[in-house]
């Protein structure tokens, strides 16, 4: 499912700068990259601009300064509609993932708007559902799912659309012990590349080989997760804990 | 203020379950015109009415006595219709004598017979409003008034609502358990609770804040659906075609509901 | 704490929700042409208004209304103060966005409730979501630059007040109510509910206006009013009128007193039925029908007149207060 260019990355920011409205700095010049197959934890105190770095992965919001390219194609109006496709993004909240009045409709929503034949899309939302364990959920409706259902049922919506890369904001956020541990089983048995924000320690180090730092608005650790672990210092410095 | 237990839909495999929803709705809405157009006084053209709400439900396979008590839904409105006991021309059944004046009421059979007829059409158009919200999930409702003609865009927003009432609503018990959990009472004898005023002030805090986080909440759900390739129409599943099974109901139930209603004006 | 899990009071100002059977099937019909026609040009409105953002935001606002008349307060003797939110919707997105909400609200509620009937779902959104809308706009919009929280409480209060009054007219058109009795109750019952409706308005339009200061901080009324809103309204008002003058032109012998009048009968009925609301009957009218609506109308248009002095008298005071230009009341 995923179509590779040469040796791009699959996602690829450079010198990324970004301010709200009201002037405040988000986005300090990130640079960083995912390599494809990569699984990757993105850390880093709240509001240190994960979301906002996120949201500008499928061209949500448009940088000030600098440069975003998924799979070799630059974030520009003409393709963002097959970016949209390609970068898988899942929002914390699935309230706000999920605003179909079935499961079935919200996991069609992409690959509908995306011009499948009904039958393709009939197709892709069984697979999908598969993949996340839940392939009997179609007919149900979100109000009626469980906070860990409903976040199977979101990354079931991007999966449908057949994405080159999955970014997840805090996937475990909210859930109970046991709805964490099946959401981290889930997380490793699907075979895609991954760049997921979380505060879940223990979860970066049991799932990612690598961690990207993110502190005020830039890059400050990108490493190898077992290094930057044994650098208490470090994440201290950016309000981070060693599991 | 009523009780509204949500989601009634019950579940059961029956062949109304079954019927396309768009037949459903229709056959709903018209059997409910049918009870508008009814004359007053056409007793058998009630039970003929009845009759067939009866027979639809026991083939529906849904609790009776369920029904039947929700039906009673509409019942405080009949204050409104008592006046046509006394209002409307006919002979005097009954002349009640009011305390403390020389004035007296006089009930008419005129106005009992309009009173009986406006219970009647409520009723039976209650039950039958029940019947289809019990035998029809309300996606499938969408996708019926989209069936009918209902713009898309209109549908899309009821949609919505349907998804986030219950979202707002748990905020809504949320911020009412909070404000409970403040609610105490001072020592005896000193007034608590407020003025009038000053508890609507906080209630309208409470629903000014509920709009922010509302606008909010809009907001990153239009991300979410831009990030899946929304573009400002949206794209629906296909409508399924009508099969013969519901294309035959709904021209039985048509057919049965013009009898009736020839028949009432024959009586 | 999932709302679907349990048994919540949701509860609406009832006696405004018609359910059907009350609807006499041409008047049923006849509103639903109307509402139909002005639904259409809503959706037509909103949708450049709001471009591809409406269907989101129309429906979580929707979701927000139907949440909010959740919201009750006490008011006195066991009764509550409720919510309907037609003029608030109004007053923060304008009149079609707030049609469209309060069409959203008002289906949902008779499809899955049976709160309000089918047939009569047309009226329903005519009384509670088209003629509450532009009450709301226009008088805030009128008001707002005397005293924002004055006008947004009597633009609730008014709503409320003449939607009551006028499903009180389509019961009677309907030939299901005797105008006279209901449209003295529904008025004054509704003269009550409409005091939580305002008070709520101006609470919501404090604490917006307070987080929102950008988009309602500083603006004393929220959007230029366009020539289309405006013809809307003078439609509505002629439909409204329109209703009036069909129910004292029509022939239809029932449930009108005048021909009950006429039959020299209810001469002995009539009394008390009037003396329930003497408030409501103007002297030297004979028809005690016609007296008793254009009393509520004479009332409406004097409350109008005294709000809006009100409201005037407030400015001139914080005027001199603070010496500030025209808006001068954010804080609550």
């Amino acid at each position: 499912m995923t179509e590779i260019n040469g040796d791009e990355p699959v996602l690829h920011v450079h010198d990324l700068r970004y301010a709200y409205p009201d002037g405040r700095e988000a986005l300090n010049g990130v640079t960083m990259h995912v390599n494809h197959g990569e699984k990757v934890a993105l850390v880093g105190p709240n509001g240190a601009g994960k979301s906002t770095l996120m949201l500008h992965f499928n061209g949500i919001l448009k940088g000030n300064a600098g440069q975003v390219r998924v799979d070799g194609m630059d974030l520009v109006k003409e393709n963002l509609g097959v970016i949209r496709a390609k970068v898988g993004l899942v929002f914390q909240n699935p309230d706000d993932q999920l605003f179909s009045t079935t499961v079935f409709e919200d996991v069609a929503f992409g690959p509908l708007h995306m011009g499948f034949s009904s039958e393709e899309v009939h197709h892709r939302v069984h697979d999908a559902l598969e993949k996340v364990g839940i392939g009997d959920f179609a007919p149900r409706m979100p109000h009626h799912l469980s906070v860990g259902e409903r976040k199977r049922v979101a990354m079931a919506t991007v999966l449908a659309m057949g994405p080159s890369i999955l970014v997840l904001d805090e996937p475990t956020a909210g859930l109970d012990p046991r709805g964490r541990r099946s959401l981290i089983n889930l997380l490793r048995s699907l075979d895609a590349t991954m760049l997921v924000s979380t505060h879940d320690m223990p979860l970066v180090g049991e799932l990612f080989e690598r961690m990207i730092v993110l502190d005020g608005g830039q890059v400050v650790a990108d490493g190898p997760t077992a290094e930057i672990m044994a650098n208490p210092e470090l994440l201290e410095a950016h309000g981070l804990e060693a599991p | 203020m009523h009780i509204h237990v949500l989601d009634q839909y019950r579940h059961a495999d029956s062949p109304v379950h079954r019927l396309d929803p768009r037949v459903k709705l229709v056959s709903a809405l018209f059997f409910i015109l049918a009870c508008a157009l009814t004359p007053d006084g056409a007793w058998p053209a009630f039970v003929a009415l009845a009759l067939l709400w009866l027979a639809v439900t026991l083939m529906a396979d849904v609790s009776l006595t369920l029904l039947l008590r929700r039906g009673l839904i509409a019942l405080p409105f009949m204050l409104a219709a008592v006046t046509v006991l006394f209002t409307i021309a006919g002979a005097p059944l009954l002349t009640i004598p009011l305390p403390f004046s020389d004035h007296t009421l006089v009930i008419t059979d005129n106005g009992v017979i309009r009173f009986f007829t406006i219970m009647l059409k409520s009723w039976l158009s209650v039950l039958m409003a029940l019947l289809l919200s019990a035998t029809t999930t309300f996606p499938d409702i969408l996708r019926a008034l989209r069936g009918i003609g209902v713009p898309n865009v209109l549908v899309g927003v009821i949609g919505f609502m349907y998804r986030y009432m219950f979202v707002l609503g748990d905020e809504v018990l949320r911020l009412m358990r909070a404000r409970e959990a403040r609610m105490a009472w001072g020592p005896p004898g000193q007034k608590h609770g407020g003025t009038v005023i000053w508890r609507a002030r906080i209630v309208g805090g409470m629903v000014g804040s509920l709009f922010v986080r509302s606008l909010d909440r809009s907001d990153r759900v239009y991300n979410a659906m831009v990030s899946r390739g929304y573009t400002g129409e949206i794209v629906w599943p296909d409508k399924p075609a009508l099969h013969f099974p519901d294309i035959a109901w709904a021209g039985g139930f048509a057919v049965v509901l013009i009898t009736i209603e020839l028949w009432a004006r024959l009586l | 704490m999932l709302f679907s899990q349990f048994h919540i009071p949701f509860a609406a100002p009832e006696a405004m929700h018609i359910p059907d059977g009350f609807l006499s099937a041409p008047v049923a019909i006849a509103m639903w042409v109307i509402t139909a026609a002005f639904v259409v040009l809503a959706v037509r409105r909103a949708s450049r208004e709001f471009d591809e953002r409406m269907v989101p935001l129309m429906g979580v606002l929707a979701a927000f209304i139907f949440a909010a008349q959740a919201f009750n307060f006490p008011v006195a003797g066991g009764t509550s103060g409720h919510f309907l939110g037609g003029a608030l919707a109004a007053i923060l997105l304008g009149p079609w966005a707030g049609l469209l909400i309060m069409t959203a609200v008002i289906a949902l509620q008779a499809l899955i409730f049976q709160d309000g009937g089918l047939l009569a779902m047309g009226a329903n959104i005519f009384v509670m979501g088209i003629v509450t809308v532009w009450i709301g706009y226009f008088v805030y919009q009128a008001m707002a630059r005397f005293n924002r929280y004055a006008a947004a409480f009597i633009a609730g209060w008014l709503s409320v007040f003449v939607a009551a009054v006028m499903a009180s007219f389509l019961l009677a058109l309907s030939g299901t109510a005797s105008l006279g009795v209901v449209l003295a109750a529904m008025a004054t019952v509704h003269a009550f509910i409409g005091v939580g409706e305002g008070l709520i308005t101006a609470g919501a339009v404090a604490l917006v206006a307070a987080a929102l200061p950008e988009m309602y901080g500083r603006q004393v009324s929220g959007r230029k009013t366009d020539r289309g809103t405006f013809i809307a309204g003078g439609v509505i008002l002629a439909l409204a009128v329109g209703v009036m003058a069909v129910f004292f032109a029509s022939p239809s012998p029932d449930g009108l007193e005048r021909v009950a009048e006429d039959k020299g009968f209810l001469g002995a009925a009539q009394g008390p039925l009037y003396e329930l609301a003497p408030d409501y009957v103007v002297p030297g009218v004979t028809n005690e029908t016609l007296a008793a609506v254009l009393a509520v109308i004479l009332g409406t248009l004097l409350l109008f007149a005294v709000g809006y002095g009100i409201a005037r008298a407030l400015r001139r005071r914080s005027r001199r207060l603070a010496e500030t230009p025209v808006v001068v009341t954010d804080s609550p």
